[in-house]
């Protein structure tokens, strides 16, 4: 082993969520001035009229144009200074996209700058601080600069005044730095001197050798003091051109270009509009420099001729907003626009001149807002909007509440004091509770219907998952709400719902019941949960059904004829289901068992796996998993039906579809990069020999009883009834024989879904839970090739494209308990002990047997070529008693678990 | 011999989990209260820092057990021992005195090691600072990022009394611990440095450990370690480091970036592995002192020991591991760029 020594570099070293090391070969360090209330208008008048969320998107415009660090500055004679700080600077910190790069906290007060140094966590640069009121109260503010671990800019200002000749800068400077360091103990790399840079051309004479003054002091100060940084606001040298953008802009890009040579390290300049040197004008350039380098300029002759040539430059004024002629509407269509485009540029700005045009903040959300929300509903309704897009549309609904909150809550406050009218104030939009039941973890589903409901002016109250029946009732009478909606993805969910649906009966509520989720249906709904609950239990297909079926539910003159509609509709379909039943045709258990599907064992030999028993897998690095993708699902998820990648270029909704596979692989591409997610999984292979429906399975020195379940319907002759325990060799055959099992899983989404939340990005938070869920899908299906082809390899020769795995060209199956071939969840069990699953992957199974997290895969691996997928179908009693038999659990048990396929 | 010359010649191993050892113990509501507290008001078992008043003996005892295992330098039980923590119990205004009892906890043990192992190495008391539960970089009301449930002022007020306790009691060192949000570490760090620099005393050393919180490798407040770094340098600690959240296995590489960049002693505690679905921790002592043996040899630590989850036995293990192994040694500070 190397013992090679560390060495670390006199850095200046700052941060913000990340570091920010200055180095020679940095360059330049620009810092965005524009937070400045002293240097932008706009910004000061933000502050001033407590616009502190457009004032973050003045920071963030800074950083994405390439301010490494942000001055902020709230000297403003109409500002309490140390309160708009704080508040600022708290705000900024919220906001990872600003808060990544230092803070710069500039005041000419110290208590606004200690202020400030209370409210950030990384490493900050201190302007400034000081000779102005003597050697002692520097030295006071400098040590406390250092408690707070901060980085100081010393202005070249003493006792005397502000130095403006070279002379005086570095004497200033000098005498600065040796106090610091040899009294104060500060590190010299710290040390930022600002030596002043004046406005030249000016008209007077003596201003002209202010830029060549501080040229040049930089150049002795950076050779005298190595390890100290000179900065400067670049702005004031060209302050004689206000008004001239170009000029300016030339000025500071020619008064950089020499200033950065002579040493200076930093400077506070308007990050999104810094001229590059070579491309200014010649002529332009030539003048400027002149003027800054005071040559050719006796009797202010370049000043002269630089003003002249100014005048001819028509100001071109950069180009900034886009343009926006639905600006020009008023704020009802302003609104409107942004709703429907998802915008949230102008929300709050157009949020707040609405609450000041109506008396009541409340209306605003009931006037223009849901005005808004219509059109949106309308359009989605009718197919020219689809959900992504409507999931933006309610982020801006959200941004646009959430000004209003704030008063409406004050408003609520006044009258409860008032206490004029209880009967005044109206009841607010009606309430709508969600919750996936108990036992079940997922919920896309569930939050997209709530975001859509959202957007038609529900008040959406949203539980979460594995909420249990007495928690969303109790709560649901608490809250009044107006509606119930329950999901469910997984099978035992569906029992839950009935138990839910039994428990309002007996509670004597009254509302109705709405039902959804992939495991939910029509008919389920009709034969099972309507008659237990007589107050209203309504199926919904999807998200935008839930819309009309809402509306009608709360709706006084619509209620009763839908529900009497749908009444009578479930009783139609409960009495064919009972119909059908005895038309459907079913052989005995016995005699489905004779009609096993036939594969020829006598010339049968297994490849060996390359182990037994379990072994985890870990992957940090997602980026093998994105070929294993399967998109169709996750555009399914949102409600845009059709193949990948065909449906990027589908008349309808390829527009949309492009636009959210962009963002899908932004984030995924952002995901990976980032690392936010690991995939954990457990792959394992154990001998098996089949015995009727149970598979036995030899683990270490354990016998296992693996239990299957046959089909019964009755077959045309030569079709067998089929039982994933005929794809394994039956002992009496004497032949080695294995089973595989896979569980899988994505870690870490939590946090990011909260961070999603907490930015009211629905949009993002959605796309995110389903990419889980589609790498966890991509990652079964990777661990299934490197399966065949490498771990057990029995096709180790395999060579198929993403395509033909999805279309599951290959050798072998894995079909997953619960799931059409083996629907019975307590299987898992047995598997996830087999694997070891908890331990290896994190994977937890609830007591509804579905697994948590929720993006998770698990199942069997099944090598026999012959093997193949198949649906159970019902099964009938005799099979199920000899399954509870062969199970060793009570009948009752085994009858709720397989509920759903009991004929 | 003083923590600074013993860094220079060994790897020092810093005690293991003091709440898994509480809790060997089934002790119950009253046994929290003891007689002084038999009437208070509010609940009192699981306030563990309490113990070093009430239940003295116990805490000693548990020292006294990671003393035997090997380990140089014990922590107070003091995690949270500040008014602001402390308000959970309505004890507030028994910060200081906790302080004091619980540094009395690890002298005492000291003593009853040293009666029995007259020639063993010299051990020193660290004076632990928790995170708090309130936190200054980040607002608990999701509604209101501005909002902060605490202010910079009430925690350096907060830290200083915990300070003055701690010193009072006779610890050697400061350390601020299981850092979560960097603000907080930066008021603990003011209350240290102004506290001394008021009181005209020298200062003790502090030690910083932070905590990453997951495999995205920041802080929960969203610092990178490098940024977790650069913003707590300015305390000069005697050593930095990690401590909880993860286990050893997912702390390496963090630790070992830790090792090229500070410029300071570097110190590690992880948790004994990552809780196992039932939250409890599960990795045995020779695992972790395995990963804690192969971070020694490699040069990335200074000070090891355990955090969540590990026991004495982890300690024993890990002390034994490294005993034989040359410590990091500082880097050398360039006087030019």
């Amino acid at each position: 082993m190397s013992e090679d020594i560390i060495h670390i570099k006199p850095f200046l070293r700052l941060a913000g969520l990340e570091p920010l090391v200055i180095r020679p070969e940095t360059n330049f360090v620009n810092v965005g001035e524009r937070t400045n209330v002293t240097g932008s208008k706009k910004f000061a008048r933000l502050i001033r009229e407590n616009q502190y969320e457009e004032a973050l998107s003045v920071a963030r415009q800074q950083v994405e144009s390439g301010a490494q660090i942000i001055d902020v500055n709230m000297d403003d004679a109409l500002l309490e200074g140390v309160k708009a700080m704080t508040t600022f600077l708290n705000l900024v910190q919220s906001e990872p996209d600003i808060a990544r790069i230092p803070i710069m906290i500039d005041s000419s007060k110290f208590e606004i700058i200690e202020a400030g140094l209370k409210c950030v966590q990384g490493k900050c640069i201190v302007n400034s601080i000081s000779m102005k009121e003597g050697e002692a109260k520097f030295i006071e503010q400098a040590h406390i600069c250092k408690a707070y671990g901060a980085a100081v800019i010393v202005m070249a200002f003493d006792e005397v005044g502000q130095a403006d000749t070279k002379e005086r800068k570095v004497e200033i400077c000098t005498r600065a730095y040796k106090i610091l360091v040899d009294q104060v103990g500060f590190d010299p790399q710290d040390i930022i001197f600002d030596p002043n840079i004046f406005a030249v051309a000016t008209g007077i004479e003596e201003h002209n050798n202010y830029a060549v003054d501080f040229i040049e002091a930089t150049k002795v100060i950076k050779e005298r003091m190595p390890l100290a940084k000179v900065s400067g606001g670049v702005s004031n040298v060209s302050f004689s051109f206000r008004g001239n953008d170009t000029v300016r802009e030339a000025i500071h890009a020619v008064f950089l270009y020499h200033a950065v040579k002579a040493g200076m390290d930093m400077g506070i300049v308007n990050a999104g509009q810094l001229e590059v040197y070579d491309e200014i004008e010649p002529t332009l350039r030539n003048l400027c420099e002149n003027v800054l380098l005071n040559k050719n300029n006796d009797n202010n002759e370049a000043t002269e001729a630089l003003i002249q040539y100014a005048d001819t430059v028509k100001a071109k004024g950069k180009v900034e907003v886009k343009s926006a002629a639905w600006r020009e509407g008023n704020v009802e269509e302003r609104l409107a626009h942004s709703l429907i485009n998802g915008i949230t540029d102008f929300i709050d700005a157009d949020t707040e001149e609405a609450r000041l045009k109506y008396s009541e903040p409340l209306e605003v959300i009931e006037g223009p807002l849901m005005a808004g929300m219509n059109q949106v509903g309308d359009l989605f309704g009718s197919g020219k909007m689809f959900l992504p897009q409507v999931v933006k549309s309610a982020r801006v609904m959200k941004k646009s509440v959430a000004v209003l909150t704030p008063f409406i809550e004050a408003e609520k406050e006044r009258k409860k004091l008032a206490s004029i009218n209880p009967n005044g104030a109206s009841k607010g939009p009606a309430k709508i509770l969600l919750a996936t039941v108990k036992g079940d973890v997922h919920d896309i589903g569930k939050n997209i219907v709530g975001v859509v409901l959202g957007c038609n002016g529900y008040e959406i109250i949203d539980l979460g998952v594995m909420v249990s029946a007495d928690k969303i009732l109790a709560e649901a009478q608490k809250q009044e709400v107006d509606i119930i909606g329950l999901s469910g993805l997984i099978t035992p969910s569906l029992d839950e719902m009935v138990h839910i649906a039994k428990e309002m009966k007996r509670r004597g509520m009254t509302i109705p019941l709405i039902l959804g989720g992939a495991t939910t249906s029509r008919m389920h709904t009709a034969v099972k949960i309507a008659p237990e609950y007589d107050n209203g239990v309504v199926h919904v297909l999807d998200a935008s059904r839930s819309v009309t079926v809402a509306g009608s539910l709360l709706n006084k003159d619509q209620k009763n004829p839908f529900l009497k509609e749908l009444e009578t509709a479930y009783v139609q379909l409960k009495s064919d289901f009972d119909n059908k039943k005895t038309v459907r045709q079913s052989v005995s258990y016995l005699d489905a068992l004779k009609n096993k599907a036939v594969i020829d064992w006598s010339n049968f030999s297994v490849t060996n796996p390359t182990f037994t028993g379990n072994k985890a897998i870990e992957l940090t690095d997602l980026s093998v998993l994105v070929d294993y993708i399967d998109w169709k699902p996750f555009f399914i998820a949102w409600e845009l039906h059709g193949n990948f990648p065909a449906i990027l270029t589908d008349e309808k909704v390829g527009e949309v579809a492009s636009k959210l596979y962009e963002d899908a692989n932004k984030l995924l591409t952002q995901l990976i990069k980032e690392k936010w997610l690991t995939a954990k999984g457990a792959v394992g292979f154990w001998p098996a020999a089949s015995k009727d429906d149970d598979v036995l399975v030899t683990n270490g020195k354990e016998k296992v009883s693996l239990h299957f379940l046959r089909q019964q319907a009755k077959k045309t002759a030569g079709q067998p009834n089929y039982s994933l325990a005929d794809f394994i060799c039956p002992a009496e055959e004497n032949k080695k024989d294995y089973i595989g099992a896979f569980a899988v899983t994505i870690h870490g989404i939590e946090k990011h879904i909260k961070q999603f939340e907490e930015n009211l990005d629905d949009y993002n938070k959605i796309i995110l839970q389903a990419l889980a869920d589609r790498l966890a899908e991509a990652f079964a299906e990777y661990l299934h090739a490197k399966t065949r082809k490498e771990y057990w390899g029995y096709a180790a020769g395999e060579q198929l494209t993403n395509d033909s795995l999805i279309s599951e060209q290959y050798v072998g199956i894995r079909p997953a308990p619960g799931y059409p071939a083996c629907p019975d969840h307590t299987e898992k069990y047995t598997l996830f002990n087999l694997l070891e699953a908890e331990k290896n992957t994190g994977i937890s199974l609830t007591e509804s047997l579905a697994m948590y997290p929720a993006s998770s895969v698990c199942g069997w691996y099944f090598a026999n070529p012959e093997s193949q997928y198949f649906g159970l179908g019902k099964i009938t009693q005799d099979q199920v008693i000899d399954y509870a038999q062969r199970k060793n659990k009570p009948l009752e048990y085994i009858t709720r678990w397989l509920q759903p396929v009991i004929d | 011999m003083s923590i600074q010359e013993a860094l220079k010649k060994r790897i020092l191993v810093i005690d293991g989990a003091m709440g898994t050892m509480i809790q060997r113990h089934k002790l119950t509501e009253q046994d929290y209260r003891g007689t002084r507290f038999a009437n208070w008001p509010s609940d009192l078992k699981g306030n563990n820092d309490l113990l070093c008043i009430t239940q003295p003996a116990i805490v000693t005892g548990i020292h006294l057990q990671y003393l035997e295992a090997g380990a140089d330098i014990i922590e107070t039980n003091t995690f949270s021992s500040t008014s602001i923590a402390m308000a959970d119990y309505d004890m507030q205004t028994l910060a200081y005195e906790l302080n004091v009892a619980a540094a009395k906890c690890v002298r005492e043990a000291i003593a009853q090691y040293k009666s029995k192992h007259p020639n063993a190495n010299e051990k020193y008391i660290a004076g632990s600072i928790g995170p708090l539960n309130k936190t200054l970089s980040l607002s608990p009301d999701v509604n209101n990022p501005g909002f902060r449930a605490v202010t910079f002022d009430e925690v350096v007020i907060a830290y200083t009394e915990q300070i003055i306790g701690l010193v009072d009691g006779g610890v050697d060192v400061i350390l601020i611990e299981t850092i979560f949000d960097t603000l907080n570490a930066k008021a603990a760090i003011f209350a240290v440095k102004e506290f001394f620099r008021k009181a005209g005393k020298p200062e003790l050393p502090i030690m910083i450990s932070g905590t990453i919180t997951d495999a995205s490798g920041r802080t929960l407040s969203g610092q990178t370690l490098e940024a977790f770094y650069t913003s707590i340098e300015h305390a000069k600690p005697l050593s930095v480091g990690l401590n909880c959240a993860l286990g050893a296995q997912e702390m390496r590489s963090h630790i070992e970036e830790l090792s090229q960049i500070a410029s300071c002693y570097t110190s590690a505690y992880p948790n004994a592995g990552l809780p196992n679905a039932m939250g409890e921790y599960d990795e045995a002592p020779h695992q972790t002192a395995h990963f804690i043996e192969e971070w020694a040899k490699n040069k990335f630590v200074n000070i090891v020991g355990g955090c969540c989850g590990t026991t004495p036995d982890h300690i024993k293990h890990m002390a034994d591991n490294v005993k034989n192994i040359t410590p990091r040694i500082l880097p050398i500070l360039d006087p030019t760029i």
